[in-house]
């Protein structure tokens, strides 16, 4: 059991509004009359498309096939035809489009064929491999390919795997629905991984503005009997969901800038990972639906079981958008981001969709001069300085950004929530972030680009150097082919070569190839039958008039 | 003393020679001056800055030949790295050398192209595919951008083409400021 919980520096405690979504069970959402399949959807490789427009294709049926090996499957959610593979809007802050496959549904939802798959006898390598073609990733929203992280590393064991149910962001309850209608499979998800991962305890944690999901988790481990795994409650502070928060929670490691959890024996997964690493060993079911939550400003707040590849506009139609919305948020409203284009699709990263109106959110204050409070500093999770970070990001310097952790950041938005003076510090982050990464792409192909001049310039010394030899060593030879050729002179030769090899090179290729005429010219002319001596006349007749032709035709240019 | 002054010369000398011997085996290949210039350049391998690629115009801005305000691809940016790194006064970007673009690729137009292989031979960084008398086709990825392939193709079938945004490479705009003007001042000033 454990006996003592600890807790994180920082954190908020924002209006949680979650009971707008949990009133009415998760809703299987039918299907639209389109599906859009985003191939990249993780992060890691694009997968490359196996299949073609106007293919068919059937439900669970690979459709993108992992790039390497940090990467991950995309399938078909249902049956249908292929009628497009082609960029479409993603569900991004940008409003770019990506490529995409475009399923037409036939109603059948005809399911392919399973390779049985005994994930009891097979090696972990072998599972992680199924894992990668089945596409499961990380469902808390960083997507992250959950092969990868399934594997102990050099040390062959983990101390602690924490299966996490936090949600600490307003609004969201996909979590909280997902736990409370299949505690069991979650569970028997989390003992897979647990065994694959060689973990000494398992540790299930939610916060305890949860209890149905919590006494739904309990019943199953007690039913489960598993000595080592733990269903915990933990207290709800925003952000407890964040992988570092809720670890320090948890086992009161305290995971330094820059490291990562599993340096310090823990590896923490998402509840609907879980969940979907028990439906694809167990069931070879491939990650194709997800469970999203539809709030906000709509008449209907609930949580959708849909395919991924669904519009969104059509899981907002199901829950009755009202008119006023002036916004639509991907996630929730504290690490959200804005979602240009309603048509883009549900991705497996989707985890909610809140529509804002000026009535719910209040547009946001005018930005005014940080004052040095430290209020941000108090209230960072991260244990850093977000007023510097502000300051530096603003101020284009992002080198001292860097120095002051920016990528430690989990962009929280704590800061901003307290900040008095209304600054939007994690737009400023973000920004910064994307330009660090962007310096980071130029440099890398500045480099290569390097590589690849210093690597034809060296090319081109060594042909030179290959063609000078050439010449030496004929001009070696030379005096003893000058007769027979009997034109120039030796003496006459030599200097012109001295001076332009290239000249003399030329003037060879050309002696070589007038002779070669003269051998080659008098043979197959000889003896010609009156027929072929006829034809060849008129393709002569015709070579000169199309001369004739060009000629008249190159002054009227 | 006379041991002292004997052990003293003998540390000298030891010290000496191990100095002499390690200059002699971990001597710095090139300038390091230049390479740090080099390092801020864009390696488009233009030349536009007057010197035929980066690396000859690091070694000239090193020895005091150039300007550092000669390459446009490294655009403004550029100068005050440069600037930063020699510890020199900024200066906007001498407009002799070309102004600064937003970054292109080329590409050829397969349908057009004769297989001369013209461009191959202009291209700095070997982005360009292709054989003698087949359709060429350059690596997008690999492109520096710097149109030197453009002139030398008899068919005309390259174009630049500025780098679409994607989903990959989308940066977050900077944060805009709310701009506190006063609807009421504005006229009144204009009037007076
Ligand atoms: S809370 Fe806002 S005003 Fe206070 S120090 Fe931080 S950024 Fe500045
Ligand atoms: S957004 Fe970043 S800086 Fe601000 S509180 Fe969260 S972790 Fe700290
Ligand atoms: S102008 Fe700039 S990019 Fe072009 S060759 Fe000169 S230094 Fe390189
Ligand atoms: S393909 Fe053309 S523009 Fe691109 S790097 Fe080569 S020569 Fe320059």
């Amino acid at each position: 059991m454990l006996s003592k919980l600890f807790s994180f520096n920082g954190g908020v405690k924002p209006d949680p509004n979650k009971s707008l979504s949990t009133r009415e069970p998760i809703a299987r959402l039918a299907l639209p009359p389109q599906l859009v399949i985003p191939l990249h959807q993780h992060i890691g490789g694009t997968p490359r498309p196996l299949v073609h427009v106007g293919d068919k294709v059937l439900r669970g049926q690979r459709i993108g096939a992992a790039d390497g090996n940090v990467s991950s499957a995309v399938h078909a959610p249902t049956s249908g035809h292929v009628v497009a593979i082609e960029p479409r809007p993603m569900p991004h802050a940008s409003g770019l489009s990506s490529p995409a496959v475009v399923i037409e549904p036939d109603g059948l939802d005809a399911a392919i064929e399973r390779e049985p798959f005994d994930w009891h006898a097979a090696a972990p390598g072998e599972i992680r491999d199924f894992l990668r073609d089945a596409g499961v990733v990380g469902l808390g929203g960083a997507v992250f390919p959950s092969h990868l992280k399934l594997n102990p590393g050099k040390s062959g064991h983990t101390d602690t795997l924490v299966i996490n149910g936090a949600e600490c962001e307003p609004f969201i309850t996909c979590d909280d629905m997902l736990m409370r209608a299949e505690p069991e499979n979650i569970l028997r998800g989390a003992l897979i991984m647990q065994r694959m991962l060689a973990a000494k305890q398992v540790l299930v944690a939610l916060e305890d503005n949860k209890p149905e999901a919590a006494a739904a988790l309990k019943a199953a481990a007690q039913s489960l009997g598993h000595a080592s795994l733990e269903v915990v409650v933990v207290p709800t502070r925003y952000p407890a969901g964040g992988a570092k928060q809720l670890i320090r929670v948890l086992t009161g490691i305290e995971v330094p800038h820059g490291s990562r959890s599993t340096d310090y024996g823990v590896q923490c997964f998402n509840v609907a990972t879980a969940l979907a690493v028990w439906r694809a060993l167990e069931h070879g079911e491939p990650l194709t639906r997800r469970i999203v939550t539809v709030t906000g400003n709509v008449e209907r707040p609930r949580n959708f079981d849909v395919a991924i590849g669904t519009p969104i506009s059509h899981l907002f139609a199901a829950a009755g958008l009202k008119p006023d919305t002036d916004k639509l948020i991907m996630g929730g409203p504290m690490m959200g981001i804005p979602l240009p284009n309603i048509d883009a699709p549900v991705v497996k990263a989707t985890n909610c969709l809140l529509a804002s109106s000026p009535a719910l959110f209040a547009p946001p204050e005018p930005e005014l001069p940080c004052i040095r409070c430290g209020e941000c500093a108090r209230a960072c999770p991260a244990d850093l300085q977000p007023f510097e970070l502000y300051w530096h990001s603003r101020a284009r310097n992002f080198g001292r950004a860097q120095e002051y952790k920016l990528f430690d950041c989990i962009e929280c938005g704590c800061c901003a929530y307290v900040c008095p003076s209304h600054i939007p510090l994690v737009d400023y982050y973000r920004y910064a972030k994307s330009e660090i990464w962007a310096r980071e792409r130029d440099k890398d192909a500045a480099d290569s680009a390097r590589e690849r001049f210093e690597f034809r310039n060296w090319r081109a010394d060594r042909e030179k150097e290959e063609k000078a030899a050439k010449l030496a060593a004929r001009n070696a030879a030379k005096p003893a082919v000058k007769p027979t050729d009997g034109s120039a002179p030796a003496a006459d030769v030599a200097p012109s070569a001295g001076d332009d090899p290239m000249k003399a090179l030329i003037e060879a290729a050309m002696a070589r190839a007038r002779a070669q005429k003269e051998a080659v010219a008098a043979k197959n002319t000889d003896a010609l039958t009156p027929a072929q001596q006829a034809q060849i006349d008129a393709a002569e007749e015709r070579r000169k008039r199309a001369s004739e032709l060009s000629g008249s035709n190159a002054p009227a240019e | 003393m006379i041991t002292a002054l004997i052990v003293m010369a003998g540390l000298a000398l030891v010290l000496g020679a191990t100095l002499g011997a390690a200059s002699v085996l971990f001597r710095t290949q090139g300038d390091p001056l230049v390479d740090k210039i080099d390092a801020i350049l864009p390696q488009t391998q233009c030349g536009q800055c007057g010197y035929p690629g980066c690396k000859p115009y690091a070694t000239a801005i090193a020895g005091g030949e150039a300007d550092i305000n000669q390459c446009p691809p490294g655009g403004d940016e550029g100068v005050r790295k440069l600037a930063d790194l020699l510890g020199r006064e900024y200066k906007p970007l001498n407009a002799e050398h070309g102004i600064e673009k937003p970054k292109s690729v080329a590409v050829i137009d397969e349908a057009t192209c004769i297989g001369c292989t013209l461009c191959i031979q202009a291209c700095p960084v070997d982005a360009i595919v292709g054989a003698a008398k087949q359709m060429h086709t350059i690596v997008a990825d690999l492109c520096t951008g710097c149109e030197l392939c453009v002139p030398p193709c008899p068919a005309d079938c390259i174009d630049m083409v500025p780098v679409a945004e994607t989903v990959e490479n989308w940066k977050w705009r900077y944060p805009v400021f709310e701009l506190k003007v006063q609807p009421a001042t504005l006229p009144a000033k204009e009037a007076a």
